[in-house]
Formats: C-alpha cells, sequence, structure tokens
C-alpha cells in the first residue's frame, strides 16, 4: 500500500449498505463496505456482474445514497447530503465516464466538453482537455461523426475538464473493441499520470487489472481483495 | 381488471397498458378532439334543435307563406285574393303600430296590435298560449300578449295596460301571453336589436281593433298559405295587381319575412360553426397524433421487430396502432359528446332566453350527429398517423432489431452566421434541436397558435358589438329619440317639435318603402331621405366619416350596392316606390357608404320628396334632448297623437347589452375551455415528447452536475421558444379566423366589423402562456424522477 498512504485521503467508506427494494422483494447490493480512496491512484474495482461494484461506484459519486453506514468525501458528509448537495458535490468535484459515452447527440465534441466547463469553477479549456485525449483534431465533429473509441475519449475530456478530484469511469471499455479499448485506456492513464487525479475503474475483465495502483475485488456486495499492484504495466501492453 | 385483462389478446393488453403508461398524452390528445366533437355537436345538435322546433311550430301553428301589407282595402276584396289561382288559405288581418303604457315604465314602448278573427281559431299564424286564454268573440279590451314583453314586465293575465290607437288612449286587459310563428323573433321596426322591454307584439278581436283603428270591414294585412305546386312569383304578382289600388307594398314570400329570416341567418351561421371550428380542432389533434405515435413506434422499435418475427403480420401490428389510435378517438368523442350535448342544451336556452322565442324547445341529439362525429374524428386521426403506421408495419425484423441511425445534427443557421460565441452549450442545444425537425418545429407552432386563434375568436363578438354599438349609436344614428308620425305630416311639425322644453335640436327624415332594382337584381327595401349635412342621423364612409349627401342621387350601404344590387356609383338605379302614387324613376348611385346593421339606400329629404311628388313632408324625426328631460319629453309626445312610436337610443343600448351578456359568456367560456385544451394538448404532448426523446441526454448532464432547473432551461426553453413564436402567429390565426367568421356571417342584416382590439391579442396570448407554463409544471415535476442510475447502464 506503499504509494497510497503517502497521499490525502479523498473517500473513505464506512460499514456501507445497500438495498433495493422491488416490490416485495429486498435484493442487498452493498453488505457492508469499508474502503479508503487516495488522491492520485488508479484504483481498479473488480468482480462479477452483480457484485455491486456500480453501486459502490454510484454512491462515492453521489447519485446514490447507502441504505447505512458513511461516505465521506475530504470532510463532507455525503451520506447527509441532500439533492441540491450531491448535484453540487458532482459539479465540482466528480468526473463520470459512461460505458455508452452519454454524449449530447446535438453538441460536438468540443460543446460536449464546454457543456461541463461553462458550469465549472475552474476548468481547462475544452481544447486543451480534447488534446489530452489526442483529439485537438476532431474538435467540430458531432458524436454521430465519431467512432466509438472517440466518443468515449470524448467523454474522457468532458470528465476531466472541470479538474475533478475523482474520476469515476463504469466500464469505460465495455463496449469497445479491445484494440479501441486500449486507446481509450491509455487516455485514462494519461490523465491520472499527468493530472494526479484519483481515478476509479470498474470493470469486469480481469486484464485491464493490470494498469492499477491498487486492485479492489468485490464479490456478492463485500470487498473480498484489495492489493496494492506493485507490477503495473502501462495501458498499452494490455490485451483481451 | 386482471380477470378483465385475461380474456384481451396478448397484444390487446399491451394496448392497453400503452395507453395507461401515456396516459397523460393520451388525455391531451383525446381532450383536442373532444373540443373539435364538441363544436361539432354543439352547433349541430343545436342547429337540429332550433330546425325541428321551427318546423314544427310552424307547421302545427299554419305559419303563412306569403304576406301583404297595404293601406285599406274593403274585406271583399279578400274574395278576389282568395280566387287566385295557387292560393290555398288567405286571412286578412287589421294591423295597427300603437304606443302602450304600463304601469311603473316611463320609457316609450311600441307594439304592433293585430287582430285576431272573432268567429273561430285564425286560419293561420295561430298562437301557443302560454298563459291564460285567448281573446273572447267580440270582447271590446281583451288581449293576449307576446311572451317577451309580458315576461319583461312581468305582466299576467288579468294585469291591466293601455294602448294609444290612432291617436287615442284605450284600457287593455291582458287575457293571455303567447307566442307566435311570426314573431319567433320580435324588433320593433326601425330598431336595431330585439328589446323585450319596449317592444311587443299584441292581439285584440278583429272587431274591437277594427272600431278602434277605423277598419271596421276592411283590413291592411293579409298572409296566405300556397296549394301544392303553386309558383310564387305568380301568387305574389298576382296579389300586387290587385292590391295595389289599395295602398298594398308589395307581397314578398316566407323567406323575407323578418322573424323567419333571421331565424334562417342564425341557423346558417351554426352551420358555418360545425365546419370551421371542428376542422381545426381535428386538424391539430391528427398532427398531435402523428407525432406521439411516430415517438411510440420508435420507442417500440425492437418489440415491433420481435412480434414481427413471432409471425404476427403486417396487417396485425399496423391494426395494433390503429387500434390505440381509435381509443384516443372514442374517449375524446365521447367526452367531446357530452360537452357538446351540453353547450348545445346551454346555447339553446340562451336563445330561447334572448332571441327565438318558441314555445317549447325539443333539444336533439341525433345519433348521426354523434356517428358524424366519430366518423370525421377517427378518418383525422387515423390519416394523421398513417404514415407512422404504416411505416411501422413495414419494418423487417432484422431491421428493427439494430438500433436506429443516430440523428445527424449540424451547426445551425444562427451559428453559421457567427453568433455560436454567444450561445451558451445548452442553448445551442435548444436551437439545434429546434432546427433539426424544422416541419415538426413548424407545425407545432400553428397547433399552439391555434390556440391563441380560438380564444381571439372567441373574445371577438364582445369587441365587436362595441365596435357596432359606437359606430351605429355615437357615429350614424346620434340622436337621442326616433319617432315615427302616424303618417307623413308637414315638414312645420319640426317647429313644434323643437319648440318642446328639453329638445335641443331636431332633424326630420322621410322614408318610403321601395323596389330597388338594377339589370336583373332587386331588391325590397326603403329609401331614406334624411338632411344633407345633418348632425344627428348620419352615414358614412369607409373611413366612417360622415358623408356629405349629393343634391341628386341616392347613397347605399356597401352590402347592399356590391353583394346585393351589384351597382357602383354612377349607374343609373331603378326605384319603384311601394306606396301613394307608386312612381317608378332611375335614380343615380352617387356614393356608397358603410354601415353594420341592416342595408339602406339614403336621399336627401328634399330630393325624395320630389320623387314623390311632394311638399316638404316628414315621415318622422330625429330628437336630440337636454340631459335629464328624456322622461319629460317622453311623457309628452306619449301624449301627440300624430306620434306613432319612438325609439330610445340609450336604453336600447342598455336593454342589448342586458341581452347578449349571457351570449358573450357563453362564447368566452367555451372559448377559453377549448382554446386551453388545444394549447394544452399541443404544448403538453411536445414536451412528453421532448422529455422521452431526451431523458436520455437530460440524466447524463443531471449526472455530471447539472441541476434541475439547468436541464429543464434546455428542454423547457425549446417550448419557451416555440410557444413565444405562437403568440404572433396565433395573432395572425385569430385575424384569418374572424376574418373567415366575417366573411361567413356576412348578411344583409348585419355585418361584422373586422376589429380586434388589445383584450383580444392579450387573451389569445395569455391561453398560451397558460397552456405553457402549466404544461411545463407538469413536465418540471417529471424531471425529478429521472432514473440517473439507469441512464449509465443503458444503450441508446
Amino acid at each position: 500500500m506503499g504509494i497510497a498512504e503517502q497521499h490525502e485521503l479523498v473517500f473513505r467508506a464506512r460499514g456501507l449498505t445497500k438495498i433495493y427494494r422491488m416490490g416485495q422483494v429486498e435484493v442487498p447490493a452493498l453488505r457492508g463496505i469499508d474502503l479508503e480512496l487516495f488522491a492520485g491512484e488508479l484504483v481498479v474495482l473488480l468482480g462479477p456482474s452483480g457484485s455491486g461494484k456500480s453501486t459502490l461506484l454510484n454512491i462515492l459519486g453521489g447519485l446514490d445514497t447507502p441504505s447505512s453506514g458513511e461516505v465521506f468525501y475530504l470532510d463532507h458528509n455525503l451520506t447527509e447530503a441532500g439533492e441540491s448537495d450531491l448535484t453540487q458535490f458532482r459539479r465540482d468535484h466528480v468526473g463520470f465516464v459512461f460505458q455508452f459515452y452519454n454524449l449530447i447527440p446535438s453538441l460536438t465534441a468540443r460543446e460536449n466538453v464546454a457543456v461541463v466547463t461553462e458550469i465549472s469553477q475552474a476548468p481547462m479549456r475544452p481544447e486543451e482537455a480534447l488534446a489530452l485525449v489526442n483529439l485537438g483534431e476532431r474538435l467540430d465533429h458531432f458524436p454521430a461523426q465519431l467512432s466509438g473509441g472517440e466518443q468515449q475519449r470524448v467523454a474522457i475530456a468532458r470528465a476531466i475538464a472541470k479538474n475533478p478530484a475523482v474520476l469515476l469511469c463504469d466500464e469505460p471499455t465495455g463496449a469497445l473493441d479491445s484494440q479501441t479499448g486500449v486507446v481509450v485506456l491509455e487516455a485514462l492513464e494519461k490523465v491520472n499520470r499527468e493530472l494526479g487525479t484519483l481515478t476509479v475503474l470498474i470493470t469486469h475483465n480481469v486484464g485491464i487489472a493490470d494498469m492499477a495502483d491498487r486492485v479492489v475485488r468485490l464479490s456478492d456486495g463485500h470487498i473480498v481483495e484489495s492489493r496494492a499492484n506493485p507490477a503495473k504495466r502501462p495501458a498499452h501492453e494490455l490485451s483481451w | 381488471m386482471i380477470a378483465a385483462l385475461n380474456v384481451l389478446s396478448a397484444l390487446d393488453r399491451k394496448l392497453l397498458r400503452d395507453l395507461w403508461h401515456m396516459r397523460g398524452q393520451v388525455l391531451a390528445i383525446a381532450a383536442v378532439i373532444m373540443g373539435g366533437v364538441a363544436t361539432l355537436v354543439m352547433s349541430l345538435s343545436t342547429y337540429d334543435s332550433l330546425t325541428t322546433t321551427r318546423d314544427r311550430f310552424y307547421r302545427d301553428y299554419r305559419f303563412a307563406e306569403l304576406f301583404v301589407n297595404l293601406k285599406r282595402a274593403p274585406e271583399p276584396v279578400a274574395e278576389r285574393l282568395r280566387e287566385i289561382p295557387g292560393i290555398d288559405r288567405l286571412e286578412t288581418r287589421v294591423r295597427a303600430g300603437v304606443k302602450l303604457e304600463v304601469a311603473g315604465f316611463a320609457d316609450p314602448i311600441t307594439g304592433m296590435l293585430l287582430s285576431v278573427p272573432d268567429s273561430g281559431d285564425a286560419l293561420l299564424n295561430g298562437l301557443h298560449m302560454k298563459r291564460g286564454r285567448m281573446v273572447q268573440p267580440y270582447s271590446g279590451d281583451e288581449v293576449v300578449l307576446s311572451d317577451t314583453l309580458a315576461d319583461a314586465h312581468r305582466l299576467e293575465p288579468g294585469d291591466r295596460i293601455a294602448a294609444i290607437i290612432n291617436g287615442k288612449r284605450k284600457a287593455l286587459r291582458v287575457v293571455g301571453v303567447a307566442v307566435s310563428p311570426e314573431y319567433v323573433y320580435q324588433i320593433a321596426p326601425g330598431s336595431m336589436f330585439p328589446d323585450f322591454k319596449r317592444y311587443g307584439v299584441l292581439w285584440m278581436g278583429r272587431n274591437a281593433l277594427g272600431a278602434a283603428y277605423d277598419m271596421e270591414g276592411a283590413f291592411n294585412n293579409a298572409t296566405a298559405t300556397l296549394a301544392r305546386g303553386a309558383s310564387m312569383q305568380e301568387v305574389l304578382d298576382r296579389v300586387d295587381a290587385i292590391l295595389g289600388p289599395y295602398g298594398g307594398t308589395g307581397a314578398y314570400p316566407r323567406k323575407d319575412q323578418f322573424s323567419n329570416r333571421f331565424l334562417s341567418e342564425e341557423l346558417k351561421q351554426l352551420q358555418t360553426t360545425a365546419t370551421i371550428f371542428p376542422a381545426i380542432f381535428l386538424g391539430v389533434a391528427a398532427f398531435l397524433l402523428n407525432v406521439v405515435i411516430s415517438r411510440l413506434i420508435a420507442l417500440q422499435r425492437e418489440q415491433i421487430a420481435i412480434l414481427k418475427a413471432f409471425g404476427y403480420t403486417h396487417l396485425a401490428i399496423g391494426w395494433h396502432f390503429v387500434k390505440l389510435v381509435l381509443v384516443v378517438v372514442a374517449l375524446g368523442v365521447a367526452a367531446g359528446t357530452a360537452l357538446g350535448a351540453w353547450f348545445g342544451r346551454w346555447l339553446a336556452d340562451v336563445y330561447q332566453e334572448t332571441t327565438f322565442r318558441f314555445p317549447y324547445l325539443d333539444y336533439l341529439l341525433n345519433a348521426g350527429t354523434v356517428l358524424m362525429a366519430l366518423l370525421v374524428s377517427a378518418s383525422a386521426a387515423i390519416t394523421g398517423t398513417l404514415f407512422s403506421v404504416f411505416r411501422a408495419a413495414r419494418l423487417t425484423p432484422a431491421e428493427g432489431m439494430r438500433p436506429e441511425t443516430p440523428t445527424v445534427y449540424r451547426a445551425t443557421v444562427l451559428e453559421r452566421i457567427g453568433l455560436q460565441r454567444w450561445l451558451s452549450a445548452p442553448t445551442r442545444m435548444i436551437v439545434r434541436h429546434i432546427e433539426r425537425r424544422p416541419v415538426k418545429s413548424l407545425l407545432t407552432v400553428l397547433g399552439i397558435s391555434c390556440a391563441c386563434g380560438l380564444m381571439m375568436v372567441g373574445n371577438y363578438q364582445k369587441g365587436a358589438i362595441d365596435f357596432m354599438v359606437d359606430v351605429q349609436f355615437r357615429q350614424s344614428a346620434r340622436e337621442d329619440l326616433a319617432l315615427t308620425f302616424i303618417e307623413p305630416t308637414s315638414g312645420k311639425a319640426l317647429h313644434e317639435l323643437a319648440a318642446l322644453p328639453g329638445v335641443m335640436h331636431v332633424e326630420g327624415f322621410r322614408d318610403v318603402p321601395a323596389m330597388l332594382r338594377f339589370e336583373n337584381y332587386s331588391y325590397r327595401s326603403a329609401i331614406f331621405g334624411i338632411e344633407p349635412e345633418g348632425r344627428l342621423h348620419r352615414s358614412l364612409d369607409r373611413d366612417l366619416q360622415p358623408v356629405r349627401l349629393p343634391a341628386s342621387g341616392v347613397v347605399l350601404t356597401d352590402h347592399l350596392a356590391n353583394k346585393m344590387l351589384h351597382v357602383k356609383p354612377g349607374d343609373l338605379l331603378t326605384v319603384e316606390v311601394l306606396e301613394g302614387k307608386r312612381q317608378v324613376a332611375q335614380v343615380p348611385v352617387l356614393g356608397i357608404t358603410q354601415q353594420f346593421l341592416g342595408v339602406s339606400a339614403y336621399m336627401r329629404q328634399e330630393s325624395l320628396n320630389e320623387l314623390l311628388h311632394e311638399g316638404n313632408v316628414l315621415s318622422g324625426a330625429y330628437l336630440a334632448l337636454e340631459p335629464g328631460a328624456e322622461q319629460a319629453v317622453y311623457a309628452e309626445l306619449h301624449e301627440r297623437p300624430r306620434v306613432l312610436g319612438m325609439v330610445a337610443n340609450a336604453s336600447a343600448i342598455r336593454s342589448f347589452y342586458a341581452t347578449i351578456g349571457e351570449f358573450v359568456l357563453f362564447y368566452n367560456l367555451v372559448a377559453s375551455l377549448l382554446a386551453g385544451a388545444i394549447g394544452f394538448g399541443v404544448v403538453y404532448n411536445s414536451a412528453r415528447i421532448a422529455l422521452s426523446e431526451g431523458g436520455r441526454e437530460l440524466a447524463s448532464l443531471r449526472v455530471l452536475g447539472f441541476t434541475r432547473g439547468e436541464i429543464a432551461y434546455i428542454l423547457l426553453g425549446e417550448l419557451a421558444v416555440l410557444a413565444l413564436a405562437a403568440i404572433p402567429v396565433g395573432m395572425l390565426v385569430g385575424i384569418g379566423l374572424v376574418g373567415i367568421l366575417v366573411q361567413a356571417f356576412e348578411s344583409e342584416l348585419y355585418r361584422l366589423p373586422l376589429i380586434l382590439n388589445a383584450d383580444n391579442y392579450a387573451s389569445g396570448a395569455a391561453v398560451i402562456v397558460v397552456s405553457a407554463l402549466l404544461s411545463g409544471w407538469l413536465v418540471w415535476r417529471k424531471l425529478g424522477k429521472l432514473d440517473l442510475v439507469a441512464v449509465l447502464k443503458t444503450r441508446e
């Protein structure tokens, strides 16, 4: 855990549970999670579908609230935050990257980034963010004119342009072939390295875990393993 | 519910659930259809009711088919009339214009006293007794009152009134209250509007009236029915030939009979209403269904493909969506029929109350009307959705299971001209959404603008009537009192009138019934001779400026000149006087005047006297009175034997407003309700579709930290732009619709002015703003329920 402990504690979760109520049936998604995440880390959350990794990510990102337990972002207690506080939290501190990119089809690449920078405190310029993910050439293309990998890189640029404290990526390569996926991971790696943004990446793809500083494995709502990865490999060496 | 569902096929259950799922939109569209059906049912059922009631009343009470007035003919002349081939039944009467006195009412009341036979029932124009009884044969002082006058003054059988008949006061005893097919619509000669308090019809025994009016053994009015197959024109000509020497003023058929004519005009207007308004509503409903069904089919693309893969036929899929449309139509038609029937009943009551008096009103809602509403709505709705349904049915399963090709956006015109740096990204989204589907945006604007237009039409009447009253009474007929002499009188009478205390100014007039002919057009009317530069009674030009009457020649109301006689200034008009020596003269048309009520031909009084080969002779006079002197002048004139009738403008206007109040209220309410339905229907559906199409995008933005207000701006901003654009367009639609109405309702009885004031425009805009705010609020609530998590996990 060498790297982590030298850095500032960003997230601290204690005893998190989440139970979804579906009609008469209660479905537990998280059954007591304790987790700490540090600035600058690249953490991969690994687990099969239904293991609770997306629920955990959603709670960290302020999209959902736990049924019990506590989550702190720095000294903010997210568990007690109301809807508008959570909106403000997401707006100021969290960058999201989704499996299906979720770009706005009516806005160009540049504008998809601008839509976030326009409401941020101290963002970088959209062009800068797009250059960081090697899309400096395709600023004025609409999503429909971009490939899947390019769209995902626009999504990454959009997520980091506000200089967030944390970048949360939910299966960012899930909809991409392996070759394109690697390009997207390289972009995330670069952002993590150059900007020092805490990056949490969800995947069920074990191969991707090799690029992490730390790998957290979930199963059935529990953390079953949390290990540092001293043999971190660059994204371009990965394949699956 | 569950058990009921089990009986249905799986596809029908899907249909019900789809409907339930989009119930808000279903209701909004059904409301628009309801508006169309309601106006259709209201107009047609009222039309049917009035027509049926009229026909039954006319038949049961033997309403005459031919009418003629004359000066005086001895009774045996009637035998000659009865011998005319084609005459079935003919009845002679005595008809006398009278002044009435009702205790406790100081304004002048004029009346028409008609004789009823002393022996046996009237052959024609029977009376329906509402209260009391008929006059007893040979009674001297019994009268039956028209129910309008009786109701206005709360007169009951047993009450006493007085009449000045031929200059002599006669005490009368009310024995009954009745309604006559001849006076379904009652209006005093020379009046603009019905005034139940100041005009009434009375019936009296023939002997008593003959004695009071110096018409013993004589008649001055005849009515007749024609034998089957008789030629009306031939009979009219023969009647005129016989009665000419007796001062006959020209026989006329039922279609020209005033009450009947007015009723027919009103019925024609109901038919117009039954066409124009439902067409608008159903057009908008068709558009809405098209948009909603297209979206539904887009959302169900995969489901449709899967159903097809399972072996459902094109027809089954197409029929499935058609059924969905038909359910919406059925809801709209059911609600519209109920609402329309309620409106219809109300409207019929308002008519009965304020305008037309029937002994009964059979409110009729024909199955045919409902069926027609259903057919018209269903065909409009299905036409609107046919294309989308056809596309859904055509979709091959493999194609359907692939996602739709992504929408292609491009920079908008605004951006191409370099405005983009002024627009934030959310604003660009709004602009691009609108530009991406210009036709849909345009139709949405048009749909919303219909709400504005309809609202303006609903409120139009009030302003138009105010304007007509202003033009008529404050610019044209500015006299306080118009009085008619019992017969043409020397111009010297003016001095006598001017000398009365309280009279400030007097102007005389001469009028004479005349047939106006030009080429093969003719119109039976009257010629008015007035002072060329009168201060009280003036004719107005197109710009509503007073016209100085030319020394010779005649000036005609625009409608009479352009639409009826087809003459233009310079043409020679043939004037056949229908009274006295029955002169025929060629008179040049020298001008056209503007007038909203009735049609007239004006000359200088002296020119008319000259045409009639008479000296300075007057038919009546216009008076301006000192404020406060009215009652004293009425009382003074009431006593003068030569004064036949008086019409006081101020009280006429007041009573008119009292009677139209209910109409105005009715139309305002109907218009607000229906315009609201259409406005809400369009805006709400647009909002829901925008939410359905953009929900994923908006949820993504919420995840990125946009507040509910910020995403609402994107969604509702688009609608706000469309709604705002719809306001000026709607005002144009309103002007257009009012224009159509003005055209459609144009008749010789009145023409509506195309007048829209600030209130009209404001109400039109308000209906859009209110519907937009209401829809916006409902959608705002939906925005709070966006599923932020689901959006991350689903492919578009």
